[in-house]
């Protein structure tokens, strides 16, 4: 990428390096110990994850990133129980958990909002399921649209609402559990770039407001950066944990720091991780067979104004 | 004004055309039907004879082919007798439109014309509450069985190969079987429908409910949901539109098997007065009786497609 000359994303400073430390203090939420995934296909299994370790503390917030296809769906499955692991041990509070639970919330990639459900309705989803009565769960869901800004449209139904409102909603509906722990599964990658711009600061406005660790599944190298405390970085075939990265970049974050020298060193130490650099003979197995369809001299590249 | 064009896949409509092409798909047959009964040159295959004239056999009211009358004809001019006289009509399985009208007007006005018939509206009646009664049953049991079945793999595997068997088993073949088991009056009719409607049901249920997206009830997994709320409170409400667009396209097939099921055991209803009246050449009636129950079915269908709409809001403008 840049021919600039960037600092090691492994300087830290005073203030990032403190802030590390008394992160790494805080009990551990999550605990992922030695877990494995093979999946049964028709030709024959699949290992999709391989002897993953990593902890997020309380009040952390871990991105994981890696090339499409590594597991992290997988990943974050199993971690919401969705999903069984062939190997290995997922603790939630040193507890070992089993199947899905609501104290750990879960946003996916699709829009998942009950569309038969108005948007306060859906948000009382959880409490009413937690035996939350009906007032309080009201009041509650009530609280946590306005968290979000979506007041005016607590009535609305699901498809009356852009794609950032529904997932915004979908944040709400999660929260509103009160989980231990946010489990987030590419959740603005069907947004544009605008969209998803404004929902990366609305989420760690939210994240900074509340007590909620959260894991952020992401194949987006600024959205990590930007969100993240810390990023593991998964490699493909089999998914496995290829660096966990400590990012130096300062809170409070905002977007002027995308081309701070800590924040392209960062990028560019996971694009050396994720796309690394490619033996000649794969790189021409890669080249398309693509047979010229303009006329000789009509060049789109060199046209001449 | 911009042009519209109305070729265009999938594009909607607008709404004047639209209601207009609507008035059209019953005003275009409407039309042909009065220009063949009303347009004397076209069709009209028979003679009626006005006046019998010199032909022995000929009465008044008699109707004859065009090509023997025309032969008749020629003997008679022949042979110098007084000529016979007669009117271009059509057979009479044909009625012109007024005939029907007429028929469907004095259908409930005038008794029949001998007391062991019913009245056409007694008769629909009697159809209507055979077939309310045979799809209720069948709906009470096939729909939350489909429910079930679309939910749960296991009860799918235990029901499903048998009913996927039993469905192709024809409906009317077990006519004499529900007459000697239920006696020979609504019983076996009812049966009849209900056996028509419920392995579909339980079929098409089931696979509506497969259809539903996994991820809402993963979603509701991870919001704490258990296995009954998943089940009444995500299974069943998301469903629950195109259940109820499923229930309409059955209740159309139930009245399919009406005609069978009403010449089971005794004849009823609407099927035994259709019968009774084209026995008669009554072909008048028979027509305003099948129109009638046309025109049941059709406003039925209207009524709950728009009690769908207040049903169901978040159901953006998907197609009725
Ligand atoms: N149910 C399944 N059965 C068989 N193989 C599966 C299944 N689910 C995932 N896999 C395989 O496991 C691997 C990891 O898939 P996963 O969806 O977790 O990747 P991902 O990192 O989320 O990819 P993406 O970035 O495209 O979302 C893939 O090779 C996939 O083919
Ligand atoms: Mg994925």
């Amino acid at each position: 990428m840049t021919n600039l000359e960037l600092p090691s994303y492994l300087i830290q400073s005073d203030a990032v390096r403190t802030r590390f430390e008394r992160l790494k203090e805080r009990e551990v939420v999550l605990e992922v110990k030695g877990l494995g995934k093979e999946f049964d296909s028709a030709q024959g299994p699949v290992t999709a994850l391989k002897d993953i370790h990593f902890k997020a503390h309380r009040r952390e917030f871990v991105c994981v990133i890696g090339p499409s296809g590594c597991g992290k769906s997988t990943l974050i499955r199993i971690l919401a129980g969705l999903e069984n692991a062939s190997h290995g041990q997922v603790l939630l509070d040193g507890k070992p958990v089993s199947g899905p639970g609501p104290e750990r919330g879960m946003v996916f990639q699709g829009y998942t909002l009950f569309p038969w459900l108005t948007v306060k309705k859906n948000v009382m989803f959880g409490l009413l399921n937690q035996g939350v009565g009906k007032a309080q769960a009201e009041s509650e869901a009530l609280q946590w649209i306005d968290l979000v800004g979506l007041e005016r449209f607590s009535d609305a139904y699901p498809h009356e609402l852009s794609g950032g409102m529904k997932q915004r909603v979908a944040i709400a509906r999660a929260l509103a559990n009160q989980p231990r722990i946010l489990l987030m599964d590419e959740p603005f990658g069907a947004l544009d770039a605008q969209t998803r711009a404004k929902m990366q600061a609305y989420l760690l406005e939210i994240w900074k407001n509340i007590d909620i660790t959260v894991l952020f599944i992401t194949h987006d190298l600024d959205e990590a950066i930007f969100l993240a405390d810390r990023i593991l970085v998964l490699k493909a075939n089999p998914g496995e944990v290829d660096e966990l990265i400590e990012v130096p970049v300062p809170r409070p974050r905002n977007f002027d720091q995308l081309i701070s020298p800590e924040f392209l060193a960062t990028k560019k130490r996971l694009e050396q991780l994720i796309h690394p650099p490619k033996e000649e003979d794969e790189v021409s197995e890669d080249k398309l067979h693509m047979i010229r369809m303009t006329r000789v001299g009509d060049d789109v590249e060199d046209i001449e104004a | 004004m911009a042009t519209v064009d109305i070729l265009a896949p999938r594009k909607p409509l607008p709404p004047r055309l639209s209601r207009g092409l609507t008035v059209a798909s019953f005003l275009l047959p409407l039309l042909v039907w009065a220009a063949v009964s009303y347009l004397p040159f076209l069709w009209h295959p028979e003679r009626e004879i006005t006046v019998p004239g010199g032909v022995s056999y000929f009465k008044e009211g008699m109707r004859i082919d065009a090509d023997r009358y025309a032969q008749e004809l020629a003997q008679v001019r022949e042979q110098g007798l007084p000529l016979p006289e007669a009117k271009k009509v059509n057979p009479i399985y044909l009625p012109a439109p007024h005939e029907v009208a007429t028929a469907f007007y004095t259908a409930f006005t005038e008794a029949p014309q001998m007391r062991s018939q019913q009245w056409l509206h007694e008769s629909l009646w009697h159809s209507i509450q055979v077939i309310f009664w045979g799809f209720t049953l069948s709906s009470l049991i096939g729909v939350p069985l489909g429910i079930l079945c679309g939910t749960y793999n296991a009860v799918s595997r235990l029901n499903e190969p048998f009913i996927e068997f039993f469905r192709y088993l024809p409906a009317p073949a077990f006519g004499a079987l529900a007459v000697a088991i239920l006696g020979i009056y609504d019983g076996p009719k009812i049966a009849i429908i209900f056996i028509g409607t419920f392995f579909q049901q339980v079929l098409v249920v089931s696979n509506t409910t497969r259809r539903l997206d996994k991820s809402l009830l993963e979603a509701a997994m991870t919001l704490g949901a258990n296995r009954l709320q998943m089940l009444f409170k995500v299974v069943v409400p998301g469903i629950l539109p195109d259940l109820y667009r499923d229930q309409r396209i059955l209740l159309g097939w139930a009245w399919t098997y009406l005609i069978v099921a009403e010449l089971i055991g005794t004849s009823s209803g609407i099927t035994w007065f259709i019968t009774q009246q084209a026995r008669y050449k009554n072909f008048d009636n028979v027509y305003a009786a099948i129109m009638m129950i046309g025109i049941i079915g059709l406003v039925t269908d209207l009524i709950l497609a728009r009690l769908g709409k207040k049903l169901f809001p978040w159901e953006k403008s998907r197609a009725h």
